[in-house]
């Protein structure tokens, strides 16, 4: 395996990017730091220069000066390592972008990395703000494809990118990008999750441990997740949601798009139904994300069809019709108010139905979660 | 001279022995009252002075020391007042009383020496049978409420001019007959059968009911949440008479017996503004709080998530116990509470719920609003009943099952549950190891195992779904829980996590 290493110039160079941390945000700030892509394809020097013109000589001084040993010695504090564009394990995918992070600060196993084909990553980005529907399609498309093999790419945001990486905790692999240091949880609250991807996952940067989040680095993490995927799915994004940033940039690199239908109606759906209305690939389940990526003839083995009792094949359907509650299911399906509660139990037992915890049920994708997922036929 | 009386003060719901003594000796004209009076009990100087001679009697004009003894118990309330105008009298020679020691009297005094009602008339009937008096003199308006405690006199007086005449024996006031100890709910009570469609709501309310079982109702506005918890009374069995003797000390205690009160088991809704101490009692001296007040009833907490946190958290003990502790000075007072906790809540703060477009709520508003539901007390809560607009169909449908068929059935499964706990247990109080003895059947048991397994439930959701199960298999009249059953139990249990 190629190891983490990476030169001592391109550690600077992340070290100089969160030193310039308050002094981007003021000038790449228009519409929510947009700009910030295009300013980190300069040089260091014209960096500097454009976003902070009264201290440039200070600053460049400062950043001669650092020597590696103390950047070597931070990362190794924060139970970081790093690689540089100059090293093996850098992932050819990140290559293709003009703007792309010289360095990549990573906290977890750096095999992720290691010979990383873009046809094997897909990032998966959303609405802060999902529904219920948008968080379970994120954690089955995330399970799914992680089971599959591939490598699920989120942000470790709120709503969608958190629901992927649970999905995919647990069913293979996955890679959170940051817009923070590697060690900083970010958001608080999810912590525990941070945590878990840490220890089972890879958490990567390209800002150096410690360094604290401006809203210019969003749209910075945004071109890595863009660059890192073979596509991009969006689940759930409002109509100026950060999420189309993420696809706007992969578009840009020439990377797939998938989106995953939703409600007209529905706000946040709205931003996925724009885009396939702009030619995307519909993302109904994982099986279209593995034949846009990987061509056809790749498909799981076929779950045996269900044998179920007329009274869950009712239920079920009801459910599928959008009957969320026991007795929205009862009276869709005439049960009396105990049969709809066992059959639909034993929905859940089985795997076909999930409950949240205020008592609303909704249908899985996947067949037979709980038994083998997703097999592919070699 | 001097002359002693016996009276009580209010503790929370028990009355606690106070006695009375009086000393008029020569001195500066002067009327003092020592022994921890509050300001209710030292102002009985004034309204004793006037109904004394508003009533023909003469006020002394000499120095006249009142003492309330035990001095270390703080009193409260102006139900002193007859025993110090009794004594009073006695020990200025103005009325011959020798029986006085051995009744105890009760009761406000109004300027014109009329006899007003005090509060916890029947736990003072209690405490005066426990402390050996013959009789207990009281306000007439008290009458019938002290008249539920058998084994004392009770002699209702309407005036403080009617002691002579009861003193000499041509008087003998009738025991007034008792108040009637109300089971059931009145005819015409909220029933039922207004919850219209809605099956699986119903069929959560019967279980709940059945086995004591506390349940959250989680739904968007006027979905019909409140509507519900206010029928649960109605098909609840009626009380037992020792628990509606129970039911009744409280709300004497509370001033609010015979009262315009709805019968049968008590129906509490509190706001949800309300304090720690006005939700499970507190002050000093202690005051019963509101769910002392839902005793064998029902505390309704309508909008859940909008309560306090600290008066949340004070109900967890509560509940777990089935009584209330509060320490002051005096010592700790316990205070009964075992109830059947309803609560309702939006699913998010805006009350559409985030399928619907119209919801504004933040990602982070919904997560703090929801934080309340897996708290603590969530932990305490066994159904989770999701509840949602009725359809038009619904709700122009046919009236529901009436309660009193819904009673039947609820009442047949607590026999069952008597017969195999022991009187008065049910199954939501059924311990760890004896919800584990239930029999299974060989169905329902690998069913548990394979949620238990997959979901990682926890050992508390484990004995949780066997108590629900059980209460389901007595409510169908099934010996060993049947796989049917516990499928229902797992479905009904509230859930930990989304």
């Amino acid at each position: 395996m190629a190891e983490p290493v990476a030169c001592r110039e391109c550690l600077r160079r992340s070290w100089l990017l969160a030193a310039l941390g308050p002094y981007i945000e003021k000038v790449a700030t228009g519409e929510a730091g947009t700009r910030s892509p295009e300013l980190l394809r300069l040089s260091n020097e014209d960096l500097v220069e454009v976003a902070a013109p009264k201290v440039t000589a200070q600053m460049l001084g400062r950043l001669e000066s650092l020597s590696e040993e103390r950047l070597l010695e931070e990362l190794l504090l924060a139970e970081c390592w790093a690689c540089c564009r100059h090293s093996e394990l850098y992932p050819d995918s990140l290559r293709d972008a003009g703007d792309a992070p010289w360095a990549l600060i990573g906290r977890g196993d750096p095999r992720f990395l290691d010979g990383l084909e873009r046809f094997e990553a897909v990032t998966i980005v959303g609405a802060r703000r999902a529904t219920s529907y948008g968080r379970e399609i994120a954690r089955e498309l995330g399970r799914e494809l992680a089971a599959a093999g591939m490598v699920v790419v989120s942000g470790l945001a709120f709503g969608i990118d958190a629901c992927a990486h649970r999905g995919a905790i647990d069913a293979g692999r996955t890679i959170a990008v940051l817009g923070c240091g590697p060690d900083v949880a970010y958001p608080a609250s999810h912590r525990s999750l941070w945590r878990q991807i840490c220890e089972r996952g890879l958490v990567i940067s390209e800002f150096p441990p410690g360094a604290t989040p401006w809203r210019w680095t969003f749209p910075a993490r945004n071109r890595i997740m863009a660059a890192l995927a073979g596509m991009t799915v969006v689940v759930e994004a409002a109509i100026r949601s950060g999420s189309l940033i993420t696809t706007d940039l992969a578009a840009d690199l020439g990377r797939d798009l998938g989106a995953v239908p939703g409600p007209v109606t529905s706000r946040t759906s709205a931003g996925p139904n724009g885009l396939l209305a702009a030619g995307a690939h519909v993302i109904r389940d994982a099986q279209d994300v593995l034949d846009a990526l990987l061509g056809p003839g790749r498909r799981p083995i076929a779950p045996a069809v269900p044998n179920l009792e007329p009274d869950l094949e009712a239920a079920l359907a009801a459910v599928e019709a959008g009957h969320s509650t026991c007795d929205a299911v009862a009276t869709a399906t005439g049960l009396s108010g105990a049969a709809a509660a066992t059959a639909l139990s034993r929905l859940e037992l089985l795997g076909y139905l999930t409950c949240s915890n205020l008592g609303t049920y909704l249908r899985t994708l996947s067949p037979s979660p709980g038994g083998p997922l997703f097999r592919l036929e070699s | 001279m001097l002359a002693t009386a016996r009276t009580f003060t209010l503790d929370g719901i028990s009355a606690r022995p106070v006695r009375v003594e009086v000393d008029v000796h020569r001195g500066l004209p002067n009327f003092t009252i020592v022994g921890l009076p509050d300001a209710a009990v030292r102002e009985a100087r004034e309204r004793v002075r006037a109904a004394l001679v508003n009533c023909g009697f003469e006020f002394p004009l000499r120095r006249i020391v009142v003492n309330l003894a035990p001095a270390s118990l703080r009193k409260a309330g102006p139900g002193m007042d007859l025993a110090i105008a009794a004594a009073l009298l006695s020990a200025s020679g103005q009325l011959e009383w020798e029986g006085l020691a051995r009744v105890a009297l009760a009761g406000e005094l109004a300027l014109d020496g009329s006899t007003r009602a005090v509060q916890g008339a029947l736990a003072m009937a209690e405490a005066a049978r426990e402390g050996g008096a013959e009789a207990i003199v009281l306000p007439a308006e008290n009458g019938p409420e002290a008249a539920l405690a058998e084994g004392i006199g009770v002699v209702p007086v309407e005036a403080l001019g009617q002691l002579p005449a009861l003193v000499t024996g041509e008087w003998d006031p009738p025991r007034p007959g008792p108040l009637p100890l109300q089971l059931d709910p009145p005819p015409g009570a909220p029933d039922l059968a207004d919850l219209r469609g809605q099956p699986h709501l119903r069929h959560a309310l019967e279980v709940a009911a059945a086995g004591g079982h506390s349940v959250l109702m989680v739904g968007p506005p006027g979905a019909g949440k409140s509507l519900a918890a206010g029928r649960l009374p109605s098909i609840l069995p009626p009380l037992s008479l020792g628990e509606a003797l129970e039911v009744a000390r409280i709300a004497s205690a509370c001033g609010s017996l015979g009262t315009g009160l709805p019968a049968g088991r008590p129906f509490r809704a509190p706001h949800h503004t309300i304090s720690a101490p006005g939700l499970v009692g507190g002050g000093a001296p202690p005051r019963p709080g509101e769910v002392t007040r839902a005793h064998r009833g029902v505390l309704f907490l309508d909008e859940l998530c909008e309560f306090r946190r600290d008066a949340l958290e004070a109900l967890r003990a509560p509940l777990e116990s089935g009584e209330v502790l509060i320490s002051r000075v005096g010592g700790q007072r316990s205070l009964p509470c075992r109830f059947m906790l309803v609560a309702a809540a939006n699913p998010c703060p805006c009350g559409r719920g985030e399928a619907d477009p119209d919801c504004c709520c933040s990602p982070y508003e919904v997560q703090r609003y929801q934080g309340k539901l897996s708290g603590a007390l969530a932990d305490r809560i066994d159904i989770l009943a999701a509840v949602r607009q009725p359809s038009a169909a619904e709700i122009g449908g046919a009236p529901g099952e009436p309660s009193a068929a819904v009673r039947e059935r609820v009442r047949s499964a607590r026999e069952r549950q008597e017969e195999r706990l022991g009187p008065g247990r049910c199954n939501a109080e059924m311990t760890p190891g004896e919800a584990r003895a239930c029999a299974l059947s060989s169905g329902a048991g690998a069913l548990l195992a394979e949620l238990y397994a997959r979901q990682r439930l926890s050992g508390r959701a484990h004995d949780r779904a066997l108590r629900l199960a059980r209460t389901i298999a007595d409510l169908e009249g099934v010996e060993a829980i049947g796989e049917e059953q516990m499928a229902q139990a797992l479905q009904m249990r509230r859930r930990d996590h989304g």
